[in-house]
C-alpha cells in the first residue's frame, strides 16, 4: 500500500472511535499487511505476530496453548497460514493508562484474513484494550477467521473491547480462548451493530486461579438478514473464583441470532450469574436463546434471568405517557436495551460507541 | 373541564366499565373509591387513551380524546402517574426528566428543575435507571416528579399513596398540592384507604362498583360509610345516581 491508502485506512479505523493517531499504542493491519506497530508505553509491548515469534523463541509455547489448531477446518485454517494478528504483552506490576488500539481490517476484495492474536497480562499488570475489526467496502464477499488466546497471571487485570463492523456478505470466524490465574480480573465487552452475512463464536474463559474473576457482556444488534451466534462461557476451576455472562440482543428486519452463554461451576466455593435478554422488533427476525447453568461441585452457586420477547406494552405506554409517540418511545427502549454503560468503557470511547449507537438507532 | 359520557368498556366480553359519567370541573379535586376489580384503573387508563373505550365519550378542552393516541392525550395537558411504574433497562431518571421537559438527552438540569428533585428528596436517583430497585416510595416520588414536569392541567393519579410511608407521602402530596393550587389543575385520585386526604384538599369523592358509579359526596363520609358498612352497601347508597355529575 502506498502512504496514501495507509494514511486513508488509519483513518477510516477512527470509525470505530479508535484513536491511533494519538497517543495509544496500537496495531493496525489491513488484511495480511501491518500498517501500524506502535508502541508509546513502556510498560508494555505490542507487535505483529509474526515480528513477536522471531524475536521471542518462547512464544511458540503459547500459541495454540489454549485452543486446539485441529478444533475445525477455520482454525486449521489459520494454523497453516498465519497472516498477521497483535502480539500484546503487558509487563509484570505495569499500569497502562491510556487504552491500546488494535484494528484488522479487510480491504481486498475476496480476501481470507487469517490472524493469531496473543495477549499476556503479566503478574500485577493492568491495561485496558479497545480493538476493532471492520471491512473496507460493505458489499464485498470477505471471511475473517482471528484466533486470540489470552493469558491472565496472578494479580493481572485485563479490560478488553471488542466491536465488530463487517458487511451484509462477510464471514466471520473468531475463536478465543482465556485463562486467568490467582486474583486475576478479565473483563471482555462484545459489540456488534451492523449486519453480517454469517458471524460464528463462543468464546471461553477458565478461571483456573483463586479469587479470579471475569466479566463476558455482549451488546447484539441483529440486522438485515444476518446470521449471528455468539456464545460466552466461563469454567469456574478455583477456590472463590466469580463470573458473570451478561447478553443483550436485538433482532430485526430478518435476523437471526444464536445467544448462548454457559457457566460451568465446578469449584465449590465457586459463583456466577448469567443474564440473557432478548427484544425481537421484527415478525421476520429470530432470537434463539441457549442459556445453560453446569454445576458439578457441591456448593457451587450458579444462578441465570433471562427474557426473550417483544418491547413490553407497559413500558411504551409508560413513555407515551410523558410525552413521547410511538416510535420515538420505541427507540428510547431500544437504546436503553443496549446500554453502553454496563461495559465501564474509557470515557472517549464509550462516547464513539454511543454516536455509533445513536446512527443505528436513527436509522431504525 | 374533562367530561366522560356514557362510558363502557369491555375486555373479551367483561364489561370492565358499563355507562360512566363523570366530569371534571377545573380547579377541582376528586377521589375515586371503590373495591379491587371495580374498574378504577380502567377508567383512568381509558382516559389516557391506554384502554380503547367500547362506547361513550371522552372530551376535554373541546377536544374529543376517544380516538387519540396517549402521547396526543398527554399533550393536551393530561398527565397519569401509573399505579406500577415499570423498570426501564439503561434510561436513568434524568433522562426522563428531559423526555417530560421535551429536551434533548443529556441536558443539564435547571435550577428550578434541581430544586424539584431536592424536595422529592431523588438527588442521588438521578443516574439510575429509572424504577430499577426503586422502593414503593422511591418509584411514586420518581413518578410524581415527572407529572409535574410536565405541567399538566389534569392529573390522574392511580394509588399514589399505595406503598409510600408516611414521609413519602408527605412530601409527594406538600408538591402536589402547590402545583394543583398555583396551577388551578384537577386531579382524579384513586385511593383505597384514602390516606392522602389527610395532605390533599380533596373536594369530591366516588365510589366505582361492579364498573358503575354509585355514589359521590365529600370524600370523608365515603370513607366512614366504607369502613363502617363495607362497599357493598354501596349500591343501596341513597346518593345512587346512575348520571354522576360534580354539581
Amino acid at each position: 500500500m502506498n502512504d496514501e491508502e495507509v494514511k486513508r485506512i488509519i483513518e477510516k479505523t477512527q470509525t470505530l472511535g479508535l484513536n491511533s493517531d494519538k497517543d495509544a499504542s496500537s496495531y493496525i493491519l489491513a488484511n495480511d499487511e501491518v500498517l501500524l506497530e506502535k508502541n508509546q508505553d513502556e510498560g508494555l509491548e505490542i507487535l505483529d505476530i509474526r515480528n513477536a515469534l522471531k524475536k521471542y523463541d518462547w512464544l511458540k509455547d503459547y500459541m495454540f496453548k489454549l485452543i486446539d489448531a485441529n478444533k475445525d477446518e477455520f482454525t486449521k485454517s489459520a494454523y497453516d497460514n498465519l497472516g498477521g494478528g497483535y502480539f500484546i504483552r503487558i509487563k509484570k506490576g505495569a499500569k497502562v493508562n491510556i487504552p491500546i488500539n488494535s484494528c484488522l481490517l479487510i480491504s481486498k476484495k475476496d480476501f481470507v484474513q487469517r490472524v493469531h492474536n496473543i495477549i499476556i497480562a503479566e503478574e500485577g499488570s493492568t491495561a485496558n484494550i479497545l480493538t476493532g475489526c471492520m471491512q473496507e467496502h460493505n458489499m464485498e464477499p470477505y471471511t475473517h477467521i482471528g484466533l486470540s488466546e489470552f493469558f491472565i497471571e496472578k494479580g493481572a487485570s485485563l479490560n478488553f473491547t471488542m466491536i465488530h463492523n463487517w458487511g451484509n456478505m462477510t464471514k466471520v470466524r473468531p475463536r478465543t480462548k482465556a485463562v486467568v490465574k490467582e486474583g486475576g480480573s478479565f473483563v471482555s465487552n462484545y459489540i456488534l451493530l451492523q449486519p453480517v452475512k454469517d458471524i460464528q463464536a463462543y468464546p471461553i474463559v477458565d478461571l483456573k486461579g483463586a479469587d479470579s474473576k471475569a466479566v463476558l457482556t455482549s451488546l447484539i444488534n441483529g440486522t438485515s438478514d444476518s446470521l449471528i451466534d455468539i456464545g460466552s462461557g466461563i469454567n469456574l476451576l478455583a477456590d472463590n473464583t466469580r463470573g458473570e455472562v451478561i447478553s443483550r440482543v436485538i433482532t430485526q428486519d430478518e435476523s437471526t441470532v444464536i445467544s448462548r452463554s454457559m457457566i460451568h461451576g465446578q469449584n465449590e466455593t465457586s459463583k456466577a450469574h448469567l443474564e440473557c435478554r432478548g427484544l425481537i422488533l421484527s415478525n421476520k427476525s429470530r432470537i434463539h436463546a441457549v442459556p445453560e447453568l453446569i454445576a458439578s461441585a457441591n456448593g457451587t452457586d450458579l444462578s441465570h434471568e433471562a427474557a426473550v420477547g417483544k418491547i413490553a406494552d407497559k413500558e411504551l405506554q409508560y413513555l407515551m405517557a410523558r410525552g413521547l409517540d410511538k416510535d420515538q418511545s420505541t427507540s428510547v427502549i431500544v437504546r436503553g436495551f443496549l446500554d453502553t454503560n454496563i461495559m465501564g468503557l474509557p470515557t472517549e470511547f464509550k462516547e464513539k460507541v454511543d454516536e455509533m449507537m445513536d446512527l443505528v438507532h436513527d436509522g431504525m | 373541564m374533562l367530561e366522560i359520557k356514557n362510558l363502557s368498556m369491555e375486555i373479551e366480553g367483561k364489561h370492565i366499565l358499563k355507562d360512566v359519567s363523570i366530569t371534571l370541573e377545573q380547579g377541582k379535586v376528586y377521589a375515586l373509591f371503590g373495591p379491587n376489580g371495580s374498574g378504577k384503573s380502567t377508567l383512568i387508563n381509558t382516559i389516557m387513551g391506554i384502554y380503547k373505550q367500547s362506547s361513550g365519550s371522552i372530551a376535554y378542552d373541546n377536544h374529543y380524546l376517544d380516538d387519540k393516541q396517549i402521547d396526543q392525550i398527554t399533550r393536551l395537558g393530561i398527565s397519569m402517574a401509573f399505579q406500577h411504574p415499570p423498570e426501564i433497562r439503561g434510561v436513568t431518571l434524568h433522562d426522563m426528566i428531559n423526555i417530560c421537559l421535551k429536551r434533548k438527552q443529556g441536558t443539564a438540569l435547571d435550577q428550578k428543575t434541581k430544586d424539584l428533585v431536592t424536595r422529592l428528596k431523588l438527588d442521588s436517583f438521578l443516574k439510575r435507571e429509572i424504577n430499577v430497585d426503586f422502593s414503593g416510595g422511591e418509584r411514586k416520588r420518581a413518578d410524581m416528579l415527572q407529572i409535574l414536569l410536565m405541567k399538566p392541567k389534569v392529573l390522574l393519579l392511580d394509588e399514589p399513596d399505595s406503598g409510600v410511608d408516611i414521609e413519602s407521602l408527605k412530601t409527594i402530596c406538600k408538591e402536589l398540592q402547590d402545583y394543583i393550587t398555583k396551577n388551578n389543575a384537577s386531579a382524579l385520585i384513586i385511593t383505597h384507604q384514602g390516606y392522602i386526604m389527610d395532605y390533599i384538599k380533596v373536594d369530591l369523592g366516588c365510589v366505582l362498583f361492579n364498573g358503575s358509579i354509585r355514589c359521590y359526596k365529600d370524600p370523608r363520609e365515603i370513607i366512614k360509610d366504607i369502613s363502617t358498612k363495607g362497599y357493598a352497601e354501596c349500591v343501596d347508597c341513597p346518593n345512587l345516581t346512575k348520571d354522576v355529575g360534580t354539581k
